[in-house]
């Protein structure tokens, strides 16, 4: 609703290059971001494989700091944490990357629709749009689990869906000036089709703005998947889970840090990751350091 | 067009968002699953979700349903609570004004804090002051809120320092600043969750602006660099980066529901996380749309806001 007088966030339209990632790897940001990701990604895949023992597994009495055999101490419940967070990874970062890549296909589609067709098609598309952008994920997230409860299916149905508009707003406002060059009037002179033309000749020249746009979203996904996880909401019972691991050990936080520090801290480092890629290719398409309109 | 006009037409615009936000709450919390299976369990038998569902009056047809429903939204009657059949808003009246001074007292700190960061770093652009807050902002602005209010937990209230309490302790019927150590940690939280975001639009818009023509113009007439900044620069700033604001203001209202179960603020993000469990419809339908409403205002302070703020669109318009 704020499209009358609202400063186009206008982002940059330069065209990607080739390399936009080999570039944006010469930036010590995204160096250290991928760093950052590829550890924690790699605790989330490889963890459940090495952890000395099973999520749910009993070892001991519970909020213990020292415990043979658990270098870390047990949890609420008497589980041990260092195995639980090696299992905890792995259901959001799943969950988070299948809703954000489902979000950034369908934002792009209407993003680069509504661009090329402006005129009503756009008016309607941004407008409907803008109404999902009126609820802050999360709260839609828990207003769709109130009937149905923490499934999986919905958790990314409702993630995917919300991200959508964001991804779709980005997306129109870098591809908007390229649908004004000569190339695609080009094109369009040349008999090209719709999809041919949106697909080839406008896509890739909005891809640097995209792929930020995209990383940024994924940050945030991994923030709302957990934060459900920590309200209570992860899709399965007992398991571990970093979100929920925060709120089940902070009760005991005096006692026994570990249970809740390990997993916040995995949780920081890996959406400080993903952040700082954004960050480093934002600064690559940019070429010029402007931060991010965003919300 | 005259001011007036736009401000209707704007206030017509939220009106209309209300309304397509609680045809979508209202599906959502009825269709998409059956509240009264979820509540008494998959084992249940069909006589009695039968007549569960008619004593909670979910047995007559889905549009009569919902325009009650929304009859009772206008006229101040917001249904009564599955759980325990009391009106929903003798349960949560207490929690709703808790939960606003939340956000108010988050808002009144973080949007000035946020404005001078903004503008200060933009001033100072590339300076020590610019890349080491640009850097703390980008790493704040990443990582959500409940790893950042249970870190500032181990830090200030529990494992290294014991300088406020962890967990806040308004008790009902108290006013929420009733506990204001309590309320130390889940404001501080929240700003530390809108700030970068705000800070980083206000920089942006602020760079844009002193690189401007008019900037320019005014610095060759010979003001007072003050002058500049404060007159000139300033407001025109202030306009792209209220519609941000506006935009944070609604998240603040989501991100209650993290950071009040995350202390035990007695608010209406707690009531909301705890409703879900229980299928608690109508409690979960009323937190929304007080939400969404949130959301509405605050979108429409900004625009009036950024009319009045931005010397361009207030001469266009007289």
């Amino acid at each position: 609703m704020s499209t009358d007088i609202t400063i186009d966030p206008a982002h940059t339209t330069a065209v990607a290059q080739p390399g936009l990632l080999r570039s944006a790897m010469k930036l010590w940001r995204t160096r250290i971001g991928v760093a950052l990701v590829v550890l924690l990604v790699g605790v989330a895949i490889v963890g459940p494989w090495v952890a000395p023992y099973g999520p749910a597994e009993f070892v001991g009495t519970a909020n213990l700091r020292n415990v043979e055999g658990a270098w870390l101490g047990t949890d609420y419940f008497g589980q041990d944490v260092w195995s639980r967070f090696l299992h905890g990874g792995r259901s959001i970062l799943f969950l988070a990357s299948v809703a954000t890549l489902i979000g950034f296909f369908f934002g792009a589609a209407i993003g680069l629709v509504a661009a090329y067709n402006r005129g009503r098609i756009d008016d309607a598309l941004m407008r409907f749009m803008d109404i999902i952008l009126a609820f802050p994920q999360l709260l839609l997230a828990l207003v769709a689990l109130t009937t149905v409860g923490p499934q999986s299916w919905l958790i990314i149905a409702i993630v995917a869906f919300t991200t959508i508009p964001r991804i779709a707003r980005i997306t129109r406002g870098a591809a908007v000036p390229v649908v004004e060059r000569d190339f695609i009037g080009a094109a369009e002179a040349l008999g090209e089709s719709r999809l041919r033309i949106i697909t080839r000749e406008l896509l890739p020249n909005v891809t640097g703005p995209l792929l930020v746009e995209a990383n940024l979203r994924l940050t945030y996904s991994i923030g709302i998947i957990a934060g459900l996880g920590f309200l209570g909401f992860a899709t399965e019972r007992n398991a571990a889970d970093w979100g929920l691991m925060v709120q089940e050990n902070r009760v005991a936080l005096s006692v026994q840090p570990w249970g809740t520090v390990l997993p916040a801290v995995a949780i920081a480092l890996l959406t400080i990751g993903t952040g700082l890629i954004s960050d480093g290719l934002a600064r690559t398409v940019a070429g010029i350091d402007r931060g991010r309109p965003d919300a | 067009m005259g001011i007036l006009k736009l401000i209707l037409r704007r206030l017509m615009l939220g009106v209309a968002t209300l309304l397509v936000v609680s045809v979508a709450v209202f599906l959502l919390t009825n269709v998409l699953g059956d509240p009264v299976k979820r509540m008494l369990g998959r084992g249940a038998l069909p006589e009695v979700v039968a007549a569960r569902r008619a004593e909670l009056g979910l047995d007559r047809p889905l549009v009569t349903r919902y325009f009650e429903w929304l009859k009772g939204l206008l006229t101040g009657d917001f249904g009564t609570s599955y759980a325990n059949g009391s009106p929903v808003w003798d349960l949560l009246e207490d929690r709703v004004n808790n939960s606003l001074f939340l956000m108010a007292v988050a808002s009144a700190i973080s949007v000035p804090l946020s404005l001078f960061i903004g503008a200060y770093t933009a001033l100072r652009r590339d300076k020590w002051f610019d890349r080491i807050m640009s850097n703390q902002l980008l790493v704040l602005a990443a990582m959500p809120e409940f790893v950042v209010g249970a870190l500032l937990t181990v830090l200030l209230a529990t494992n290294v320092w014991h300088l406020v309490p962890a967990v806040s302790r308004i008790r009902p019927g108290e006013p929420p600043w009733s506990d204001l150590d309590g309320l130390v940690l889940p404001v501080l939280t929240l700003v530390l969750a809108v700030t970068p975001h705000v800070g980083r639009t206000m920089r942006a818009a602020m760079i844009d602006v002193l690189e401007s023509d008019y900037v320019e113009m005014a610095r060759l007439k010979g003001l007072p660099e003050r002058k500049v900044l404060w007159r000139h620069a300033f407001p025109n700033a202030l306009g792209p980066t209220l519609q941000v604001i506006a935009l944070n203001i609604a998240y603040l209202a989501g991100g209650v529901v993290i950071v009040e179960s995350l202390f035990n603020f007695r608010g209406i993000g707690i009531a909301l996380r705890d409703a879900i469990p229980e299928a608690n419809a109508p409690v979960v339908q009323f937190i929304a749309m007080f939400i969404a409403l949130i959301y509405v205002i605050s979108n429409l302070l900004a625009d009036v806001a950024t009319i009045l703020v931005t010397p361009r669109l207030r001469t266009r318009l007289q």
